[in-house]
């Protein structure tokens, strides 16, 4: 019996169209877009000006705060702008354009294919580097990795765990990076593992990527202390709570973190991007990108640089489907759908899906009937039906009171509800809102 | 049998007498005073319980004028100086006049001059989706057209016309509550003075954008070019984030920079028309002939 969450969860088809597709290096663009707010927290400050020439791996952007993460230069060329631009959610928001020339590293980053092994760094080095590095959670949810290494005293980690599991359909970068890059996400886990200080590690993978896991159990034996858990295909398992519950059945108490039941859940791409950060010297400036879809000629997984606008990734795909209903930013799940395909490739930036017209719509909201399918497939154990009423009648002490906070929008409620009522929306509104009323409390 | 009768009675007014007499002094005990005064305020409130005031409803409008010294800031913008003179005359209180208000939407982004480019298709409310993202034209700053303001009015005073996609403001029947104004996340909506004849003029513009970035999204877009302030003899126009704004207390209807306008964002209506220039008549029915064809959106 394999091992997964215990309450709620859905099934979507898994589509993972590209899981044989290996990773392919995008050409660099003409131009990049670099917004300075590619992570969770504060911007990082522009620290360039229109007319500076930067090279690959160049800080242009300076972390704003603690929690916050450095930006660096994709490219090397001329930043042309530092303006408002369009970016994956129709607003404008601050970003440095660069017109690219050639491609000229930084000299301190090693840029051969060599294996790495030997850790030289202390755990302390290690924290600083990864936040110089600007590196922020792989996953999607981009919350700057160095704050999550940065254990509070009093409290104590017992064990890293790795999330693999990419639930969301159609999403294969994670499995292409366990599958191409296994040594390095090796070498990276043990940096994780002396930066907390602890000797286990746990990578969890659903087992519909039976590739990616035989090849991590194989390398398994050549690092101390990292074993494999294949899990059950369920979403969503790689949300950080329904991971922990799931590889080490424990569960984390509303309102609180991971931390407080010993326990420290990062994704393996991040685990990749902290390898090359400490054993290369390489910030975080490209990343591994799912471009699928069931029209789409090409689909494919492509190392894309920070900061490519996603239509040329769509091109590089095969082109966009005359068809095209919808072109979403991340799975299908979770993701959200673009208003323009100019914008660029972040941090974040997990995957593009393209829906053609007839799957992408929505169905027509017909009434609630009671059924109570979104209460049993929530994995939070919420109610959101209820709460999705509650945010329309504005009812912010009972939302409260209800969990809404709890609620990490994987959508699985807006997937079963047979009358096709928007429940996300609304408790995403609700959320929203109380998230403001609490937060001007303190 | 007869004294069967009897006792009972006698044991049920015993019983009526001694509760009667607790009661009595139960209520002595927690005798809660309340000001006549307030049910008498109260009365002569518009009974609308909008919140208008910055109050929950009515009744605790009522409660707040009756304790305050003066009224100050206390306002009802439903009743208007009629019922705040009747709330002074019962409190023997001075009642502050305020100027009529109305509700403007600052949006003139309809569907024929700010072409839709993707479509919504998530649940039907304004916040939702500004929250999500920009909106399914190219201003991101424009009015989104799901009216939650018209849900948000309890006077029907604010309708969704299907022909622009936006909403329009009834201004017999707008009390300048402004739960309009709270419900639209985009914050277009304002409250501003009410003028003779119900004349307005606005910047029926909201984009904050760069000139060249906002009339490419927007046809009647303010670009911030200035030329409104420089034609305003009052100081009434201030540009500021490439946006202008008229200032309703120092605007003195005048309407020159309506004329100078060069995107007609600046708006001016109720007015009586003007002389038209042969050239300016020739595009006004162009326009409107467009506008003809492309029909409704």
């Amino acid at each position: 019996m394999l091992k997964t969450f215990s309450i709620g969860g859905v099934h979507p088809a898994e589509n993972k169209l590209s899981a044989n597709s290996a990773i392919e290096v995008l050409a660099i663009p003409q131009k990049v877009v670099i917004p300075v707010s590619q992570h969770i927290g504060a911007p990082a400050k522009a620290v360039v000006a229109k007319g500076d020439v930067v090279k690959v791996g160049q800080v242009i952007a300076q972390s704003g705060g603690f929690v916050s993460a450095n930006i660096h230069s994709s490219v090397s060329g001329t930043v042309t702008k530092i303006e408002d631009t369009l970016d994956s959610s129709g607003y404008r928001k601050m970003a440095i354009l660069i017109d690219v020339e050639g491609d000229e590293w930084l000299e301190s980053i090693d840029r051969t294919d060599n294996l790495v092994v030997d850790i030289t760094m202390s755990a302390e080095e290690i924290k600083q580097r990864v936040a110089e590095a600007g590196i922020v959670g792989l996953g999607g949810a981009t919350f700057p990795s160095h704050v999550k290494l940065a254990v509070p005293e009093g409290k104590k980690v017992e064990v890293l765990i790795l999330n693999g599991v990419e639930c969301e359909p159609y999403l294969t970068s994670d499995d292409r990076l366990m599958l191409e890059k296994g040594d390095q996400i090796m070498v990276g886990i043990q940096i994780l593992m002396k930066a907390l200080n602890v000797n286990r590690a746990i990578i969890g993978v659903e087992k519909n990527k039976p590739e990616s896991i035989a090849n991590l159990e194989k390398l398994s034996a050549k690092y101390k202390g990292i074993e494999i858990c294949p899990l059950k295909v369920k979403y969503p398992q790689g949300g950080e709570k329904q991971l922990i519950k799931a590889t080490i059945n424990r569960e984390v108490p509303s309102g609180q973190l991971p931390l407080n039941v010993g326990a420290v859940v990062h994704n393996v791409g991040t685990a990749f991007a902290v390898y090359e950060a400490v054993q290369k010297n390489k910030p975080l400036f490209e990343r591994v990108v799912t471009v699928t879809g069931k029209t789409l000629a090409k689909p494919s997984n492509f190392m894309v640089r920070v900061g490519t606008p996603v239509s040329s990734l769509i091109d590089a795909a095969g082109g966009l489907p005359e068809d095209t209903g919808k072109v979403i930013n991340g799975g299908p799940m979770m993701g959200k759908a673009l208003s323009s395909i100019d914008v660029p490739v972040v941090k974040g930036t997990s995957g593009i899906v393209i829906m053609p017209e007839e799957q992408a719509s929505r169905r027509q909201a017909t009434n609630c009937i009671k059924c109570a399918k979104c209460v049993s497939v929530c994995p939070m154990g919420l109610e959101p039906h209820l709460l999705s009423k509650m945010a329309i009648r504005q009812m912010h002490d009972k939302l409260e009171a209800e969990k809404v906070m709890d609620c990490m929008e994987c959508g699985s409620c807006s997937f079963e509800c047979p009358a096709s009522i928007p429940l996300l929306d609304y408790i995403r509104l609700g959320k929203g809102r109380v998230g403001s009323i609490i937060r001007s409390r303190n | 049998m007869s004294s069967i009768v009897l006792y009972t009675l006698l044991t049920l007014s015993s019983v009526g007498a001694l509760a009667a007499i607790i009661l009595y002094f139960v209520a002595q005990k927690f005798k809660v005073y309340e000001d006549p005064r307030i049910d008498e305020v109260e009365a002569a409130l518009p009974a609308a319980n909008c919140g208008g005031c910055g109050f929950a409803g009515c009744r605790n409008f009522a409660e707040a004028l009756v304790k305050a010294d003066e009224f100050g800031s206390l306002y009802c913008p439903v009743g208007g100086n009629e019922t705040m003179e009747a709330a002074a005359k019962i409190l023997g209180k001075e009642a502050v006049a305020m100027a009529p208000m109305v509700a403007v939407v600052r949006c003139g982004g309809s569907c024929d001059v700010r072409p839709v480019i993707n479509k919504y298709d998530g649940a039907a409310s304004c916040t939702v989706a500004s929250a999500l993202y920009s909106g399914q034209t190219g201003c991101q700053y424009g009015c989104l057209g799901l009216g939650e303001c018209v849900d948000a009015c309890s006077f029907d005073a604010i309708v969704m016309n299907p022909e622009t996609g936006l909403p329009e403001v009834i201004d017999d029947k707008c009390t300048a509550c402004g739960a309009c104004v709270d419900a639209c996340p985009k914050d277009i909506i304002e409250i501003r003075k009410k003028n003779k004849n119900d004349r307005k003029i606005f910047v029926n513009c909201v984009n904050k954008d760069k000139g060249a970035i906002a009339k490419k999204s927007c046809e009647v877009a303010c670009i911030g070019c200035k030329k409104c302030v420089k034609a305003c003899n009052f100081d009434a126009i201030v540009v500021e984030n490439f946006l202008a704004y008229i200032d309703h207390e120092k605007c003195k209807l005048c309407r020159k920079c309506v004329a100078e306008c060069p995107t007609g964002a600046i708006q001016e209506v109720n007015f009586p028309e003007r002389k038209v220039k042969k050239e300016e008549e020739k595009v006004v029915t162009e326009t409107s002939e467009k506008n003809k064809e492309e029909g409704a959106c």
